[in-house]
C-alpha cells in the first residue's frame, strides 16, 4: 500500500532525536566550531545515554549505526521496515542539530558500519561497543580507491601494515581504525581488504590533524602505518582474493553508509531552510502555498524551490533505507539518495546564506556554519561524481571498464 | 507552510540543556564526576536512561497526539493497483505510442484510442457502483499511477483521455447528490464520454484561486462572463466544468454544456499536448440554472487546484520516464568516436541525473496523492510537486533531445514531441483530477 509518511512507531524516536539535537547539540554547536580539535566532552554523556537507552530498548532498537545486513535478533528487529529507516530518520534529526558533533559521537564511527557490514559474527561480538573509524583515502588515492598503496603483508600468524592514510574521521579519538590495504598491489580492487587496528598498536602513528572548512568538531587525522603488526583475525571477512568479486566485502558498507550521509544532508539542509524561512518571515516574505508558481517575491519562490528539493532528497533517502530494511539490493538507490541529498544540502545552505544577507554570513547565526559543514557531504563516502558513475553504470548496464 | 513531522518537546530540551551544561562544566571535570555520571547512564538503570526513557515516553505521547493512525512508509502498490498499472502500461505501449504522432498533427484523440480506453474501463474505474460504474474507492493514488502509465505512452493523448474521468471525479468529489445522479451514470457506459475541467486563463501569473471569469447571480441562476484557455477535448466535450468567481463566495465550478448560448469554442493549437484538442472557451453572458453550480457551501476549490497539480506531476513523471528510457536505448546504441556515446561521462551523467530527478519527483507525487487520498492536508505537498514537476519535466524534455542530438530535433523520434509536451505541462493549472 503506497504510503510515504514517517511511520507512527518511529515518531517517538524522531521526536527524541530532535529534542537531543535542539537541547544538547545546538547549544554547543558554535563552541566546537571555534575550538577545532578540542574534544567535545559533552558527547561522552550523550553516547552513554544512547548506550543505556539502547539496552533499555528505549530507542526502538535503533542507534545511529547501519546494521541492516546482520540477521535480526529480537522480535522488534524482525518486524520489517525499521532499522535502517529509523537510523536515517534519527540521524537526520541529530544532524539538524550539528553534523560535526554527530560525526564525533563516540561509538558511532563509519568503521562500526564496516564491521557490521562485513565482519564475521565473532568479529562483530569482539568489536562491539568499540568506537571504530574508517581509513580509506591516501595522499595519492581518493575516489580511485583501487589505487591505494597501503599494503598488508602476511607475517607469521599476523598481518603487517605499511602506508599512509589521510582524512580519517575520528582517527585520533576512536578506539579502532578500519584500514583498507592491499594484499597485492598488482591485483587491483579484488586484493583490497579491510583490517581492524587497535589504537596504540606499535607502528601506528597519528601524524597530524587537518584544519578544515567545516565539521570542525570532528577530528580528521593523518595516520601512518610503519611495520604495524596486527593479529590474523583482524582482517574483516575473507582473505581469499576473488577476482570477479571486485570490492566485495568492503563496498557493501556503502549501501548502508550512503543513506546515512544523505540523512546528514537532509538534516543540515532543513536546519538552514527553517532558519532562513523564519528570518524571511520576519521580513514579511512568505511563500504563498496553494497559490500560483512564480507570482510571489523571488526570495519566497526560492524558498519553495528549496523546500521541493529537500522533499525530493528526504524521500529518496527514505526509499533507500526502506529497501535495505526489506532486504532488497539498494546500491543504486543509496547512491541516488546520497548524490541528490548532498548536492541539495550544499545548494540550500549556500542559498540560505544568500537570502539572509549579513545575517547569513555573520557568526552570530549558524547559517554560515551550516554552509561550511554541508560541503563535505558531497565529497566523503563517495563524491557526487562517483555516485553518478554508480547510478549511470546501473542504469545503462555498463561495466566499470566501459564507463570509466 | 509545509508541515514538518517533528513535535518539539520543550521540557525534554530543557533537561537536556541542563545535562549538557553539567557534562561540559569544569566542575564535573575537576571533581571527576564524568566517569560516575557515565556509569549511571550506561547501566540503563538509574538517572540517565530512566530520565531519557521517560522523556521518550513523553515524546511518544506528544508525538502520537497530532499524528494519523497507521502512518507508515511503503512503496508497494496494492494488487489491484498493480493490475491497473500493468494494463495501462500495455495500452500505452501498444495503442498510445503508435497513435501519438498523427494525433499531434490532427489536434484530436483518434476514435480507436478513445474506444479502446472505454473498453479498458477508464470511465468505469472513475465512477462508483452506486452510479453505474465499477470503482470500489475514490483513490487519487491509483489515478496518479494511471496518469503516470498513460503518459509513458504520450502525454498529449494521456491528458485527453484523463480529462473525461477527471470531470467525473470533480462531480463525484464536489457535486450534490442530484448532480452526481445527473452526470455520472454516462461515464460508466460503453462509450468514451468527452467532458473537461476548465480552470486556466490566458494571463501570466494566473492564480487558479482567483479566476477573472465571473458568475453573476441572475434570477435563480447565474450568468457567466470570461474566457478559459487550453481546455482539453474542446471540440467534443459534452460539458465543461468552468471555474468562475462568485461574489462573496469565491471560485466555484459550473457545469456548462457545450450548446449553451453565449459559449464559443475555438481550437487553439499549442506548442504541445495537441492530441488532447486544446481549445479556448469564451463565455459571453452564458446563462445557467442554479443546479449548474457544483456542490454546496462546503465546496473546496483549493482541493480542485491541488489535485490537478498532483495530476500534472504524475503525468510529468510518466512522460519523463518515457524520455529516460528512450535516451538510454538510443544512447547505448549510438556510436561516436568508436564507442557508444553513453561510455562518456558527459552523456552518462546527464542520463543518471534525469533518473534521480524523476525518482524524487515520483515520490513527491505519490506522497501528495496519498495524503489527498487519506483526507490529510496536502496543499503544501501539491504545491511542491507542482513546482518540482515544472522544473524537472522541462529539464528532462530538453536533456532527452540533447542526448539524441540532431536526431532529437527531427520528428523521426518522439523526443521532440515529448519536449513540447513537457514544457507545456509545466504551465498548466486545472484540467485534470486524479
Amino acid at each position: 500500500m503506497i504510503h510515504l509518511e514517517v511511520p507512527k512507531r518511529l515518531r517517538p524516536l524522531v521526536a527524541l532525536a530532535h529534542s537531543v539535537a535542539a537541547g544538547y547539540l545546538r547549544p554547543i554547536s558554535r563552541k566546537y566550531d571555534r575550538a577545532e580539535h578540542a574534544y567535545p566532552k559533552e558527547l561522552d554523556l550523550l553516547a552513554a545515554a544512547f548506550g543505556g537507552l539502547n539496552e533499555a530498548g528505549g530507542l526502538g532498537g535503533a542507534g545511529v549505526r547501519g546494521e541492516s545486513k546482520r540477521p535480526p535478533e529480537t522480535a522488534r528487529e524482525r518486524r520489517p521496515g525499521s532499522a535502517q529507516l529509523a537510523t536515517v530518520l534519527g540521524l537526520a534529526e541529530l544532524c539538524w542539530g550539528d553534523v560535526g558533533l554527530v560525526l564525533s559521537l563516540p561509538g558511532q564511527g563509519l568503521g562500526n558500519a564496516a564491521i557490521a557490514a562485513v565482519g564475521t559474527a565473532a568479529q562483530k561480538a569482539r568489536f562491539a561497543d568499540r568506537w571504530a573509524a574508517m581509513a580509506i583515502t591516501e595522499p595519492e588515492a581518493g575516489s580511485d580507491a583501487a589505487a591505494i598503496r597501503t599494503t598488508a603483508r602476511k607475517d607469521g600468524d599476523g598481518w603487517v601494515l605499511d602506508g599512509e592514510k589521510i582524512y580519517v574521521t575520528c582517527g585520533e579519538r576512536a578506539d579502532l581504525v578500519v584500514v583498507w590495504a592491499t594484499l597485492d598491489p598488482g591485483r587491483g580492487r579484488a586484493a583490497i581488504k579491510s583490517f581492524v587496528v587497535e589504537k596504540g598498536t606499535p607502528g601506528m602513528e597519528v601524524v597530524r590533524l587537518d584544519r578544515k572548512m567545516g565539521i570542525r568538531a570532528s577530528d580528521t587525522a593523518v595516520i601512518r602505518f610503519d611495520g604495524c603488526r596486527i593479529p590474523a583475525d583482524h582482517l574483516l571477512g575473507d582473505e581469499a582474493i576473488a577476482e570477479q568479486a571486485g570490492f566485495s566485502g568492503v563496498k557493501q558498507t556503502f549501501d548502508n553508509t550512503r543513506p546515512m550521509v544523505a540523512a546528514m544532508a537532509v538534516g543540515v539542509a532543513r536546519a538552514a531552510l527553517e532558519r532562513a524561512t523564519e528570518l524571511l518571515a520576519d521580513a514579511e516574505v512568505r511563500p504563498d502555498w496553494g497559490g500560483p508558481l512564480h507570482a510571489g517575491p523571488a526570495a519566497a519562490e526560492r524558498l519553495v524551490d528549496m523546500e521541493a528539493e529537500l522533499e525530493a532528497s528526504r524521500l529518496l533517502m527514505m526509499k533507500a533505507a526502506w529497501m535495505a530494511d526489506a532486504r532488497r539490493p539498494n546500491s543504486m538507490e543509496a547512491s541516488m539518495a546520497k548524490a541528490k541529498a548532498a548536492r541539495v544540502a550544499n545548494a540550500i545552505t549556500l542559498g540560505a546564506v544568500e537570502l539572509c544577507g549579513a545575517a547569513g554570513v555573520e557568526e552570530r547565526e549558524l547559517l554560515e556554519k551550516w554552509a561550511r559543514d554541508s560541503k563535505i557531504l558531497d565529497i566523503f563516502e563517495g563524491t557526487q561524481q562517483i555516485q553518478m558513475l554508480i547510478v549511470a553504470r546501473r542504469l545503462l548496464g555498463k561495466r566499470s571498464s566501459e564507463l570509466r | 507552510m509545509y508541515v514538518l513531522p517533528v513535535v518539539p518537546n520543550r521540557l525534554l530540551e530543557g533537561s537536556l540543556r541542563l545535562l549538557n551544561a553539567f557534562a561540559g562544566s569544569e566542575l564535573a571535570e575537576r571533581y571527576g564526576l564524568h566517569e560516575p555520571a557515565e556509569q549511571w547512564l550506561q547501566r540503563g538503570t538509574k538517572l540517565g536512561a530512566e530520565l531519557l526513557s521517560r522523556a521518550a515516553a513523553r515524546a511518544r505521547r506528544a508525538a502520537s497526539a497530532p499524528t494519523e493512525p497507521g502512518a507508515r512508509f511503503d512503496l508497494t502498490p496494492t494488487e489491484d493497483q498493480e493490475l491497473v498499472r500493468s494494463t495501462m502500461r500495455r495500452f500505452a505501449e501498444e495503442a498510445l505510442r503508435p497513435a501519438a504522432e498523427a494525433a499531434d498533427d490532427a489536434l484530436a484523440l483518434p476514435a480507436e484510442v478513445t474506444a479502446q480506453a472505454a473498453e479498458l474501463g477508464l470511465g468505469l474505474l472513475a465512477v462508483p457502483e452506486a452510479y453505474g460504474g465499477a470503482a470500489e474507492a475514490r483513490s487519487p493514488v491509483t489515478w496518479a499511477l494511471i496518469a503516470e502509465e498513460l503518459a509513458r505512452g504520450d502525454l498529449g493523448l494521456a491528458w485527453g483521455l484523463l480529462a473525461s474521468p477527471s470531470a467525473a471525479h470533480l462531480v463525484l468529489d464536489h457535486g450534490t447528490e442530484a448532480q452526481r445522479e445527473r452526470w455520472l451514470p454516462a461515464f460508466g457506459g460503453d462509450a468514451f464520454v468527452p467532458a473537461a475541467p476548465a480552470l486556466l486563463e490566458r494571463r501570466p501569473l494566473f492564480d487558479p484561486r482567483a479566476p477573472t471569469t465571473r458568475a453573476a447571480r441572475k434570477g435563480g441562476g447565474y450568468r457567466l462572463r470570461g474566457a478559459k484557455a487550453l481546455v482539453p477535448l474542446g471540440r467534443s466535450a459534452r460539458f465543461f466544468l468552468v471555474s468562475a468567481t462568485v461574489r462573496d463566495e469565491g471560485p466555484r465550478l459550473f457545469v456548462v454544456e457545450r450548446d449553451r448560448p453565449g459559449l464559443t469554442i475555438e481550437s487553439e493549437p499549442a506548442m504541445g499536448l495537441r492530441a488532447a484538442d486544446p481549445c479556448s472557451l469564451s463565455l459571453d453572458d452564458v446563462e445557467v440554472g442554479p443546479e449548474a453550480k457544483l456542490g454546496d457551501e462546503g465546496f473546496d476549490h483549493q482541493r480542485v487546484v491541488d489535485l490537478a497539480r498532483v495530476g500534472w506531476a504524475a503525468l510529468t513523471v510518466g512522460q519523463g520516464q518515457a524520455v529516460l528510457e528512450y535516451a538510454i536505448a538510443y544512447g547505448n546504441d549510438r556510436v561516436a568516436f568508436g564507442e557508444p556515446i553513453t561510455n562518456r561521462q558527459s552523456v552518462a551523467f546527464l542520463i543518471a541525473d534525469l533518473a534521480i530527478e524523476l525518482e524524487g519527483l515520483r515520490l513527491m507525487t505519490w506522497r501528495a496523492a496519498d495524503r489527498a487520498e487519506r483526507g490529510r492536508p496536502f496543499t503544501g505537498e501539491a504545491h511542491l510537486s507542482r513546482a518540482q514537476s515544472a522544473r524537472v519535466g522541462t529539464r528532462v524534455g530538453t536533456d532527452g533531445v540533447q542526448v539524441l542530438g540532431g536526431a532529437g530535433f527531427v520528428r523521426e523520434h518522439p523526443v521532440e514531441r515529448w519536449y513540447r509536451h513537457l514544457r507545456t505541462a509545466g504551465v498548466m493549472e486545472g484540467g485534470v483530477c486524479p
